[in-house]
């Protein structure tokens, strides 16, 4: 005789110590099996589209620091190009620079977050994830010292960045590059090779580069999966074409793939952040843009790699001072369209782990 | 009285038998709760220090009474039952989880027939009674009604079916080294300490006791970032507490039982031989910190995996070996086998970590 089962409901989030914020997934289970996945999204709403259409453009960089924010200054970066785009302003070389160091040291603060928080739900209990907050602490400093702010930076700004980087930071910059390639090695000591970590991860939730490419995923989820993407080589920004790096791409689009694509990039942006030290010039950082600007009718898009995939800003102006329209293009809510194609037939332990692998913050996710 | 030692009773103790029986109880008990407690801060400091963060360290010097300040806290909160739970199974699982984890010390030697009661079975007498533990974890989650918590419950019943049986397995090899089931008499005919004869038993038993104590890796029932705190998300002030103590005291218990079995129990040069127990027991659960603080959590279907296909081939032929052995020379062991028994040890890892592969693992849905 058959023992009659039925599917087992479970509300994961939006207070679940995995879910990364207040992402809710409406798991339906057999068993421990998912059978059915839900994601569910929007309790971080805050409107932040509709807020900026009654603001200045200066001020509305501030506000791009609430969406993602693990990583305000590629958020700042991504929208001020827009608005240099659309405005026609050219920026001082000097401060292109600065944005290609800082968003660099946002990567590697957001690619530590993301792998340490991803180990940790694959269960190894906070260890490397302490790890890895020791070095984001030191970016942090160093954001602290150019700006005076530990998380919302607000440093960008139409025309260049907020101010010059003070006289001590570039030998503080200099010293956390010279160590910082050795602790992403002590990170891999730590648990690269480990043969549960291995199988908890390899083959687990894969996403095939064909649905990767359809689904516009961006970012280390779509290099996850083998497609060699990426919006500082393909549409080079700032000063990208003149400094050298690889994109590392992974090969099935596993778990394993998007953790090992991750702790790669990490490399490459020290590397970059090694180069921009050398060839940065001196001069100003700002150039000279008024404090009210009025860009002519038109729109335009800007967008960059950011830490979590491609972050885009459409502005549409109607000749006031502040944007008729924008339209923010969040990498993550994009990368998250594929979940259940990625956590169905797993089981619930699997489905944190991928969730995990995607990197989201949840703050772009919902605006 | 059949399985007591009489020689283990002073024989002029004032009130007779029960008197002193009930004392000692009494002591015994308040042994395993501070030493519970000291293992709490022991484990959450060495934690720290994995961990690259200090630990408690505020309250009292270097923060020894964090556990009291702790249990202060968990007595004075407000201890809720869910509205649509089984509240007689709700209120009661806490102790059933609790006592039987207490009973286990009873037979547990200290030094030379220290011990509550030298039970002629005594490591049959601890496998039997720790395992009612997973009643107490199977009602706690289902009295929960919560969907989390049966989730732990339905993983702890999976897990305890499965570990329970390479465990005794692999004190099976003991006792046919040592020709006997009491501890006691186990520590004392321990000449060569076990874990050098047995070392295939001792990481047998070592990793299925991790998984019988819910200790990382194999900490599922109670996974935080999967099914959030398991069978006691529902749990609030002292019933909370009670299955926290139960987690350390099953720590401290299997440590204890590891001491006794593997690693000579109170023998030693020197020390006072509780002294001796006491530093073996912390050593033992260091290396069980270490574990939960480096390694990942498995998932459900690799640990049953784990156990079937790793553990339990492992400890059968342990158990063949030491058979072997032991008809062999009946007359206890030499020393020559301590190479010998290493080198199997050896050479069966490099097989089985060869052989058996866990991962993958999708359902077509």
């Amino acid at each position: 005789m058959a023992i009659r089962t039925e599917p087992f409901v479970i509300n994961m989030g939006p207070q679940h110590p995995s879910t990364h914020g207040v992402f809710r997934m409406r798991l339906t289970l057999d068993g421990e099996v998912i059978i059915d996945l839900e994601p569910i999204f929007g309790y971080l709403h805050r409107g932040i589209e509709k807020i900026v259409e009654g603001r200045p453009y200066a001020q509305i960089v501030p506000i791009t620091d609430r969406l993602d924010y693990l990583a305000s200054m590629t958020n700042n970066l991504a929208y001020v190009i827009a608005v240099e785009k659309l405005a026609g302003i050219k920026v001082p070389e000097r401060a292109e620079y600065l944005r290609v160091i800082m968003s660099e040291l946002q990567r590697l603060a957001s690619h530590l977050i993301g792998v340490g928080s991803f180990l940790n739900d694959c269960g190894a209990y906070f260890t490397p994830f302490m790890y890895m907050y020791r070095e984001r602490e030191k970016i942090v400093d160093l954001f602290e010292m150019v700006c005076g702010q530990r998380l919302t930076y607000n440093y960008m700004r139409i025309g260049g960045v907020s101010h010059d980087v003070p006289d001590e930071f570039m030998a503080a910059l200099d010293k956390f590059v010279k160590t910082m390639p050795a602790f992403i090695d002590e990170y891999d000591q730590l648990l690269a090779g480990n043969e549960i970590l291995l199988a908890r991860t390899k083959g687990v939730g894969i996403l095939p580069k064909e649905l990767a490419i359809n689904s516009s995923a961006s970012g280390p989820v779509l290099r996850g999966s083998g497609v060699k993407w990426d919006i500082r080589k393909a549409d080079p920004y700032s000063v990208y074409n003149h400094l050298n790096f690889d994109i590392p791409t992974g090969t099935v689009g596993d778990c394993y793939d998007r953790y090992r694509v991750r702790m790669e990039e990490m490399r490459q942006s020290v590397r970059i952040i090694r180069q921009a030290m050398e060839q940065m010039p001196a001069g100003a950082v700002r150039a000279d843009v008024p404090r009210l600007i009025r860009p002519p009718v038109g729109e335009a898009y800007g967008h960059i790699e950011s830490p979590k995939g491609e972050l885009g800003f459409y502005v549409v102006s109607d000749n006031s001072i502040a944007p008729y329209r924008l339209h923010i293009r969040p990498p993550t809510l994009i990368n998250l369209t594929t979940l259940r194609d990625m956590i169905v037939g797993w089981k619930v332990a699997d489905a944190v782990i991928i969730f995990g692998s995607i990197d989201i913050c949840l703050g772009e996710v919902d605006r | 009285m059949t399985g007591y030692s009489a020689a283990a009773l002073p024989p002029d103790w004032p009130g007779g038998f029960w008197v002193h029986f009930g004392v000692f109880t009494v002591i015994l008990l308040v042994f395993i709760l501070v030493m519970a407690m000291a293992l709490i801060y022991f484990e959450r400091r060495a934690q720290g220090r994995f961990q690259v963060r200090i630990g408690p360290n505020r309250t009292g010097p270097f923060g020894v009474l964090q556990p009291i300040a702790d249990a202060i806290k968990a007595l004075t909160k407000e201890s809720i039952t869910p509205a649509k739970g089984d509240k007689l199974v709700y209120w009661l699982a806490p102790v059933v989880a609790f006592v039987p984890v207490c009973m286990v010390f009873a037979v547990i030697p200290f030094q030379d027939g220290a011990l509550l009661a030298d039970l002629n079975i005594g490591i049959l007498y601890v496998v039997a009674v720790s395992s009612v533990t997973t009643v107490g974890i199977f009602m706690a989650g289902w009295s929960s009604n919560n969907k989390y918590a049966v989730l732990g419950a339905m993983r702890s019943i999976a897990m305890a079916v499965s570990y329970e049986i390479p465990l005794g397995l692999a004190i099976l090899g003991i006792v046919l080294v040592a020709g006997s089931l009491s501890l006691n008499e186990i520590v004392t005919s321990q000449n060569i300490p076990y874990f050098l004869l047995q070392p295939l038993g001792l990481l047998v038993f070592f990793l299925a006791a991790s998984a019988e104590i819910n200790r990382a890796p194999f900490d599922l029932l109670e996974a935080e970032s999967e099914i959030v705190a398991g069978f006691h998300i529902e749990y609030s002030g002292m019933k909370f507490a009670l299955f926290y103590l139960v987690e350390y005291c099953e720590a401290l218990a299997i440590s204890a039982i590891i001491t006794t079995l593997y690693l000579s129990g109170w023998k030693g040069p020197w020390l006072p031989p509780v002294l001796w127990f006491l530093i073996k027991v912390v050593l033992v659960f260091f290396v069980f910190v270490w574990v939960r603080s480096t390694i990942p959590r498995l998932r459900v279907d690799q640990i049953m995996g784990f156990a079937w296909k790793g553990l339990l081939p492992l400890a059968l032929i342990n158990l063949f070996i030491t058979g072997i052995q032991v008809v062999v020379w009946p007359g206890g062991l030499p020393w020559v086998l301590i190479f010998v028994n290493w080198a199997i040890m050896a050479v069966l890892i490099l097989l089985w970590s060869r052989l058996f592969r866990l991962g993958g693992g999708r359902v077509e849905v």
